[in-house]
């Protein structure tokens, strides 16, 4: 029994090995946080989309490799990678050094300032200790928002973490949450430019410090497939440079 | 203390991922854990014992909202009954205006009433079904000593019925102490709140649950020891007896 437990591991080994060698991803599978406008979310019709999404797939086209895109919930998603989900992360992730010794970035292809957001009757004109106190701040688990509130805030104010941005814009206009933390475009379209109420950003935009902020937003993979991430960051470089990039921008963004 | 203090750093020296401040995240989750558990229980019993005769009543109009409070609750998931406590309580108009929106702005208290109206549905099924299996023998006796219904529910049907629930009733207190690990979803931070946190801080999954799944064991343990303790008591008259 215990030989043939040995013998069939060992042929379990072999064929992993072999087919990392043969790997030369015709196929690569990306995994993304589906929700929020304009980085990536679900048309009416249930159509993926987005600007991660479009560069993606352009990226992918420049690379001559089939694309699939695999939704996965934010805070389970560097996990993900690792058992092998998926083969690359492009969701909005800012690249910073504490990421960085789990997975392996691609070159930065956006920057993204995060911003306080609350209702426009809270009387404060800037985030800081002082203004925060006995307040609850809302954030997304997991998220370098998270870290950059717990790390800074949490001994003055009241943090409540959430799977999704979804839960945090309905507990603001409930009233539950005081101010939120977010990647600006996010809480632009989720609550500068919603319906019936009435948000405002508070302060600055906010991407100072780098040790939370990072160095933009990057497309993670597993440390060892160095190949792979080099492919990307060369389509990268070539859609940039002949404006296929500024296109797909200016789609999501408007000119700025 | 400062022993014990220095041991404890000794301890965590060179661990990135169990320093003093996860393990305060840990500590905390420990205590709403507890707390929500504990209360819900209380309270679920309290309500479950009148609700429990109710049910048993001949009368169906008694019994029959008894019957859909328990079915509704016993047939839904918790996790959607939560949610809808928690989120849907903000679209009842005037209810943010009304004394009640203090209680259920935070998360507790909404995850608490959500907790206690499930037990309590549980429970009111375990002791009908005791209430139920009281023997005729007893209740023939009861009668013939000229006992009114309501002094025999309290001397002999109630009692018996108390130890028969006894062993369903533990298990009922094990399930909700594990249900309990949904309450992170409405964003408090209990154990498993606090494994989330960790894991999707560190990506440390392994790290992040196996610390908190063996502090779930040992309050099932201690939980399981208890109701070992109490059945020894109450049910020592059923014990096979040694000469």
């Amino acid at each position: 029994m215990k030989k043939l437990v040995t013998v069939s591991l060992l042929g379990v080994a072999i064929a992993a090995a072999s087919s990392a060698q043969a790997r030369d991803y015709d196929n690569v599978r990306i995994g993304v946080d589906v929700p929020y406008e304009p980085m990536e979310f679900r048309t009416a019709e249930g159509e993926l989309t987005g600007f991660d999404i479009d560069l993606g797939n352009e990226l992918c086209d420049r690379m001559g490799v089939t694309c699939e895109w695999v939704e996965q919930e934010w805070d389970g998603i560097v996990p993900g990678l690792m058992s092998r989900n998926y083969d690359a992360i492009m969701s909005s992730m800012t690249i910073n050094d504490e990421r960085r010794e789990q997975v392996l970035f691609s070159d930065p292809y956006i920057t993204m300032p995060s911003a306080w957001f609350a209702a426009s009757d809270l009387d404060i004109s800037e985030a800081n200790e002082e203004t925060l106190a006995g307040m609850t701040i809302g954030v997304q688990r997991g998220t370098l928002q998270d870290n950059y509130v717990t790390d800074n805030f949490s001994s003055v104010a009241e943090i409540s973490r959430y799977s999704t941005a979804d839960d945090m814009v309905l507990d603001m206009e409930a009233q539950r949450l005081d101010i939120v933390f977010l990647d600006f475009p996010i809480g632009q379209t989720t609550l500068l430019e919603s319906d019936d109420a009435d948000y405002v950003v508070i302060g600055e935009r906010i991407s100072e410090p780098k040790e939370y902020f990072g160095d933009g937003f990057g497309i993670a993979f597993r440390q060892r497939d160095e190949a792979l991430a080099e492919k990307f960051n060369e389509a990268l470089a070539e859609v940039q440079e002949d404006g296929t990039y500024d296109e797909i921008f200016t789609r999501y963004f408007g000119e700025e | 203390m400062l022993d014990i203090s220095t041991w404890f750093n000794d301890v965590l020296a060179g661990n990135t991922i169990f320093t003093a401040d996860t393990l305060g995240y840990y500590a905390q989750g420990f205590v709403t854990t507890t707390q929500l558990v504990f209360l819900s229980l209380i309270a679920g019993l309290i309500i479950a014992v009148p609700l429990a005769i109710m049910r048993s009543s001949k009368h169906k109009w008694i019994s029959l909202p008894i019957y859909l409070f328990t079915y509704v609750f016993r047939g839904t998931p918790l996790l959607i009954q939560l949610y809808i406590i928690y989120y849907g309580v903000v679209f009842i108009d005037g209810i943010q205006e009304s004394f009640l929106w203090p209680i259920l702005r935070g998360a507790f208290y909404p995850a608490l009433i959500a907790f206690t109206l499930n037990t309590a549905a549980y429970t009111t099924e375990i002791f009908r079904g005791a209430i139920k299996a009281t023997s005729q023998g007893e209740i023939e006796a009861a009668r013939a000593y000229g006992m009114s219904q309501s002094l025999m529910m309290r001397r002999i049907i109630l009692p018996s019925a108390f130890r028969r629930a006894l062993p369903a009733y533990g298990n009922e207190v094990i399930f909700m102490l594990h249900a309990s690990a949904i309450a992170s979803v409405v964003t408090l931070m209990d154990l498993t709140g606090a494994a989330r946190f960790v894991y999707a801080r560190f990506y440390a999954p392994f790290d992040a649950f196996l610390f908190v799944a063996a502090i779930y064991l040992c309050l099932t343990f201690a939980i399981l020891y208890f109701f070992r303790f109490l059945e020894k008591r109450l049910l020592a008259h059923l014990q096979p007896q040694t000469p």
